[in-house]
């Protein structure tokens, strides 16, 4: 079995062409992971640019409401350009300068990890082109206006079924054709090895936090850690340094669009078979003889027909365990943590609140959940508003 | 057994390579409909083709350009699937010998089950795999099975392979198809890549044919093309005149094939 692999998910099912590039990267990778002055640069921006460690904040009114365990957020939406995203574009932009290339591309669905990656570009003066569906870019015509006035390019993806699938079909056909100067920084722990690696290492920021964060604050560890789940980064990252820890529940939600009954969902595990697509071997929504299914959320950034390798490893040995909330229940969770704390969460995040919202009542007091909230909701608010059959004008 | 039956059951990929330099065509299979392709394949064959490759349609063609993304969009339209395409296959063998390979992503092989996938083949007489993203480091993935039927996985080469040519090419069967430029399938007007020294690297460890595909759709490319590599590969321009002209293009598909047959023929 080749490289990259966890259980059997995982793997390099890409063209012969992006071997030996994907061949360096992972041993550039290897080399700066443990270079000091590579390490000391990144943290600097982390914790000077993007604004880390980001909050552990014990939500009060929401525990005292639920009354159950008490509730935690990670508040990832307090990160500059307001996501988790930050934390794996830095890591990869700064590593491809090291690695010489001058220009980084990346895929998009509602825009975040475009924002995200443009941010940084702009910062580290890199060239920068994102791949965005064009459904998505007329959805999110501000995040397009946003990552242009950083300096990007958009590249509107007409193809397919143009959404974020296809972003990243055709992110991947514009590296294939230039690889020399370019890195795609991809914005997930998905694609080929050694992407879910890197992807994950730069994320684990989250969990390492997390963990530090609690012990300090409550003496001991967390019951259950519940996070989102598209693609799966802000999961990956918040789970990770606890994997060892088996007395630490962790729970993925997937988004289950308009219900698991329906067509209309994007739940990958609780769906989806094993396939091999996007580089990677791991579940995917698929049918009719292998064909990747168009999935559907309210929540762009969980709108993938796929999950990380990881994750599907860690769903395969039941170390973690994969719910789904529907679009009615995150969109309730988006309001109720708006209204009870003042912190408008990402529409994604809510995804997570709203199954944290489900097990917290039946818990114990002395019980600790830490929800991952993600991103910020600024975005989604004019989406939020015409699923309640309101029109904004921006 | 009767001779023609004989013959079927040995029919080879090397084969393609006996009657001077091979031109090697490709159609996506369902494009516009199933009933055409079987047509398509025997136009291709009577212009002079010595070897076809069938692409089975898949959803997100991550290697293609635009032209073939289109013919698979065209053929998942009419919900053409991998049994219609072995139907198709089925019918094109009772009337020709052409050694023909299947052009797929993993995932639809994946999804049909490895077993009897391959044994499909191997009663339908399908010589070979090619597979864009299975590359050389992923090939257990199938080796087994697909040496089991004695189909043969076509390996690519790509401009980017410098060192790894000579590891994939020692372990190549059939046919090794070397890509041409960097990128997705597609017309292009001038290839850049040093052919003459990755073809020369491949042929110091291996006697397996080469043929140079990604790329070339003009006589005079072919031409050029067949000065140094076994065989020439053609993918987008024949699917382009099928896209042009839907349900009547067997004339115009044989008489591009003959002028490129005859471009690369001594």
């Amino acid at each position: 079995m080749s490289k990259g692999r966890f259980g059997i998910h995982g793997g390099q099912y890409i063209s012969e062409t992006l071997i030996n590039e994907l061949l360096n990267l992972e041993k550039e990778y290897n080399y700066f992971k443990n270079d000091k002055k590579f390490n000391n640069e990144l943290n600097k921006l982390l914790n000077e640019y993007a604004g880390r460690p980001s909050l552990l904040y014990y939500g009060k009114r929401i525990t005292e409401d639920l009354g159950g365990a008490k509730i935690y957020l990670k508040r990832e939406d307090l990160n500059h350009t307001g996501a988790h995203k930050i934390n794996n574009v830095l890591g990869q932009c700064l590593l491809a300068k090291k690695m010489g290339k001058t220009r980084v591309i990346a895929e998009t669905g509602a825009g975040q990890h475009g924002v995200a990656t443009a941010t940084a570009a702009a910062l580290l003066n890199m060239e920068c082109e994102i791949f965005m569906g064009e459904e998505d870019t007329k959805r999110q015509s501000l995040n397009v206006f946003r990552m242009e006035l950083l300096g990007a390019k958009v590249h509107t993806v007409k193809t397919g079924t143009k959404v974020l699938k296809d972003a990243v079909n055709d992110a991947f056909r514009e590296w294939i054709s230039r690889v020399e100067d370019t890195h795609y920084v991809i914005g997930s722990t998905m694609g080929p090895h050694p992407f879910p690696t890197i992807v994950r290492d730069f994320q684990s920021v989250i969990g390492h936090e997390i963990k530090e964060q609690i012990l300090k604050l409550e003496g001991k560890l967390p019951n259950t850690i519940i996070a989102c789940v598209g693609g799966g980064s802000n999961a990956m990252g918040s789970f990770y340094n606890f994997i060892e820890d088996s007395e630490v529940e962790l729970i993925g939600v997937e988004a289950a669009g308009k219900g698991l009954d329906t067509d209309y969902h994007a739940a990958t595990i609780a769906k989806g078979e094993i396939g091999i697509f996007h580089g990677m071997k791991s579940y995917f929504c698929q049918g009719n003889y292998g064909q990747i299914s168009p999935v559907y959320s309210i929540s762009a950034g969980l709108d993938y027909p796929g999950i990380g390798p990881e994750h599907s490893y860690l769903h395969d040995i039941k170390r973690a365990k994969y719910v789904s909330a529907t679009d009615d229940e995150a969109v309730k969770a988006f309001e109720y943590l708006s209204h009870m704390e003042g912190i408008i969460p990402a529409i994604e995040s809510s995804h997570a609140l709203a199954h944290g919202m489900k097990i917290a009542g039946d818990m114990d007091k002395e019980d600790i959940i830490v929800i991952t909230l993600s991103g910020r909701g600024d975005k989604d608010v004019a989406a939020i508003a015409r699923y309640k059959g309101i029109e904004l004008y921006e | 057994m009767s001779n023609e039956c004989d013959k079927m059951n040995n029919i080879k990929i090397k084969d393609a390579f006996t009657n001077g330099k091979a031109f090697i065509g490709f159609l996506t299979g369902g494009d516009p409909t199933i009933e055409k392709t079987i047509e398509y394949v025997l136009a291709m064959e009577e212009g002079g083709c010595d070897l076809i490759e069938i692409g089975i349609p898949f959803s997100d063609p991550v290697a293609e350009g635009p032209v073939i993304q289109k013919a698979n969009q065209r053929a998942l339209k009419n919900n053409t699937n991998t049994d219609d395409i072995f139907k198709a296959i089925e019918k094109i063998r009772e009337k020709s010998n052409i050694p023909l390979v299947l052009l797929t992503y993993i995932n639809p092989v994946f999804y049909y089950g490895y077993d009897k996938f391959f044994k499909k083949c191997k009663q339908l007489n399908i010589n070979g795999i090619i597979s864009p993203d299975l590359p050389y480091d992923e090939k257990d993935e199938i080796l087994e099975t697909a040496n089991k039927y004695d189909v043969d996985i076509i390996s690519l080469i790509a401009p980017t392979s410098s060192e790894r040519i000579k590891m994939i090419a020692k372990d190549a069967s059939g046919f090794i198809y070397v890509v041409s430029s960097m990128g997705v399938t597609g017309m292009r007007s001038e290839i850049k890549t040093d052919l003459k020294s990755i073809i020369k690297d491949i042929k110091e460890v291996t006697n397996i044919p080469t043929a140079v595909g990604f790329g070339i759709n003009t006589p005079k490319q072919a031409e050029k093309i067949s000065k140094i590599a076994d065989g020439v590969i053609v993918g987008s321009a024949i699917v382009n005149i099928i896209g042009e002209h839907g349900e009547n293009a067997a004339e115009p598909i044989k008489d591009y094939v003959k002028k490129m047959k005859n471009a690369i023929s001594p």
